[in-house]
């Protein structure tokens, strides 16, 4: 359970990190070391032998989180632990605070880091979840450019996202919803900090009559990636909410995702939990928002 | 070979100069190079919690980075937390009395956790106090007595009360 020889490399600055990885030529494994709290166990396994470690983590201009109004942007390199306990994650992104607490514990949340569990991918991940389900802005570098993602498109597969070799990402700039607004996060784990089996998140708008103007709703551990629901969502934006329509609107969920079976929970169960946590994700939402 | 790294770091408050293979983790380091055997190794790789140490004043695993990694970091071994005058401090006191421990393989660690949560909350709630030992197993235990011994030092220490 050791890991195999590396040359380490600690750059402080980002355009020192974008030539190191793209510095190829010969056959060397360039790989971003972050919070480590997923690559570092897979190089323990031997799963991962990458031969130049870049060690990102003394870079600056990957921390912190920025305010910009309309918009939180939060640095590729922020350690969860930082956004969760952060005030303008709690106020303007409650839906990326409610799942913060479901990453892992506090350690490894401690050293873990946001843009980490976004580039990893994992299909029962929390940070991919909420960022697809706000549809947050991927602003990637690489040593030739800068290019801006949506979340929406990024999850293309099982651990796999349009991340190309060579590619840093920076920072991801969450939309702030505003007007009234409530959003919730639900999942159901083996243990706590346990990936989730199922989880799901909503977030929803009313104007002032109540009637829903905007919904996002989400699902983890249901398909190959995190997996929104735009039926869902169709089915509440424009009605008044009661606990009728939303037991309505839920009915084709187990329709509208393509989950797997493991060794813990059957694609069954994940069928029949689905619905269960997005109507509970939906009426928390909906309870938040009315005042 | 590759040549091994330079590094400082305080450990228990004093400054350590080591050299360093890239490879080598942090608790490997920390037993092996500096004879801190307090910190246990379990799983290697992530999930049982007994490698915790403070990293900064918050725990971590220390299983999951490399020493190179903590090169300027200030390190608190479980070693640490006793007091300058060698007494237990507080929180292990507490473990003492309530039998928090059987075979100890994890206690380290628990200790390591526990008192990363009393810095941040001094008053946790007993589900609080699940939620910070969450990440470190105890094949012994239980938990119930461990939950009691945390709640027990953070009684006494807002209290101010001292039992040795
Ligand atoms: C006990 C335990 C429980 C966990 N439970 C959960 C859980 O419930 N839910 C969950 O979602 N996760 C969980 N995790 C994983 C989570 O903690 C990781 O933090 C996260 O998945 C990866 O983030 P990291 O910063 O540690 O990345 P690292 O492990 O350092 O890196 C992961 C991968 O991403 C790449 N990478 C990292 N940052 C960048 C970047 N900015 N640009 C390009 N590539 C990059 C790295 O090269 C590497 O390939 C758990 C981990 C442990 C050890
Ligand atoms: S040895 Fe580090 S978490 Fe198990
Ligand atoms: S006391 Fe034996 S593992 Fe906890």
């Amino acid at each position: 359970m050791k890991a195999a020889e590396f040359e380490y490399f600690r750059p402080t600055t980002l355009d020192e990190a974008c030539g190191l990885l793209a510095d190829t030529g010969d056959d060397a494994d360039r790989c971003l070391l972050a919070g480590g709290q997923t690559l570092v166990p897979m190089m323990a396994m031997r799963l991962a032998r990458p031969t130049h470690l870049i060690d990102i983590n003394r870079i600056t201009e990957l921390q912190g989180i920025r305010d910009l109004g309309g918009s939180v942007e939060i640095g590729a390199g922020t350690r969860q632990r930082a956004v969760e306990k952060d005030p303008i994650t709690r106020r303007k992104l409650p839906l990326l605070a409610a799942a913060l607490p479901h990453v892992g514990h506090h350690q490894t949340r401690n050293r873990g880091t946001v843009g980490g569990s976004i580039v990893l991918g994992d299909a029962s991940a929390e940070i991919p979840l909420v960022a697809l389900i706000l549809n947050a802005t991927l602003i990637i570098h690489r040593r030739d450019g800068r290019r801006e993602t949506m979340a929406d498109g990024f999850f293309e597969g099982p651990m796999m996202t349009a991340l190309e070799p060579g590619d840093i990402l920076t920072t991801i700039r969450f939309p702030v919803w505003d007007g009234t607004t409530g959003s919730a996060f639900h999942e159901v784990a083996p243990r706590k900090g346990d990936y989730a089996l199922v989880s799901a998140g909503a977030q929803v708008a009313l104007d002032a009559n109540g009637t829903c103007i905007r919904a996002a709703i989400g699902v983890g551990g249901c398909a190959p990636t995190p997996l929104r629901l735009q039926a869902v969502e169709d089915a509440l934006v424009g009605q008044r909410l009661t606990d009728a329509l939303i037991t309505q609107a839920i009915a084709p969920v187990p329709d509208l995702i393509d989950p797997e079976s493991s060794v813990h929970a059957s694609a069954a169960y994940r069928r029949r939990a689905a619905p269960q946590l997005v109507q509970r994700a939906l009426l928390d939402a909906l309870s938040e928002a009315r005042p | 070979m590759i040549a091994t790294i330079d590094i400082e770091f305080t450990v228990n408050g004093k400054p350590v100069r080591i050299s360093v293979p890239p490879r080598m983790t942090l608790v490997d380091c920390l037993r092996d190079m500096l004879g801190l055997t307090g910190s246990h190794i379990g799983c290697e790789h992530g999930v049982c919690g007994a490698c915790s140490v403070m990293l900064d004043r918050v725990p971590i695993r220390s299983c999951l980075m490399f020493a190179v990694q903590a090169d300027g970091a200030a390190v608190t071994t479980v070693e640490g937390l006793e007091g300058p005058d060698g007494k237990l401090s507080p929180l292990q006191e507490a473990f003492w009395d309530c039998h928090a421990m059987q075979c100890g393989y994890c206690t380290p660690g628990m200790l390591v956790a526990a008192q990363g949560l009393l810095d941040e909350n001094p008053t946790p709630t007993s589900a609080e106090i699940r939620e910070a030992i969450s990440s470190n197993l105890c094949r012994c235990t239980g938990y119930q007595q461990i939950v009691e011994a945390i709640q027990l030092a953070a009684q006494r220490m807002n209290e101010g009360v001292d039992h040795a």
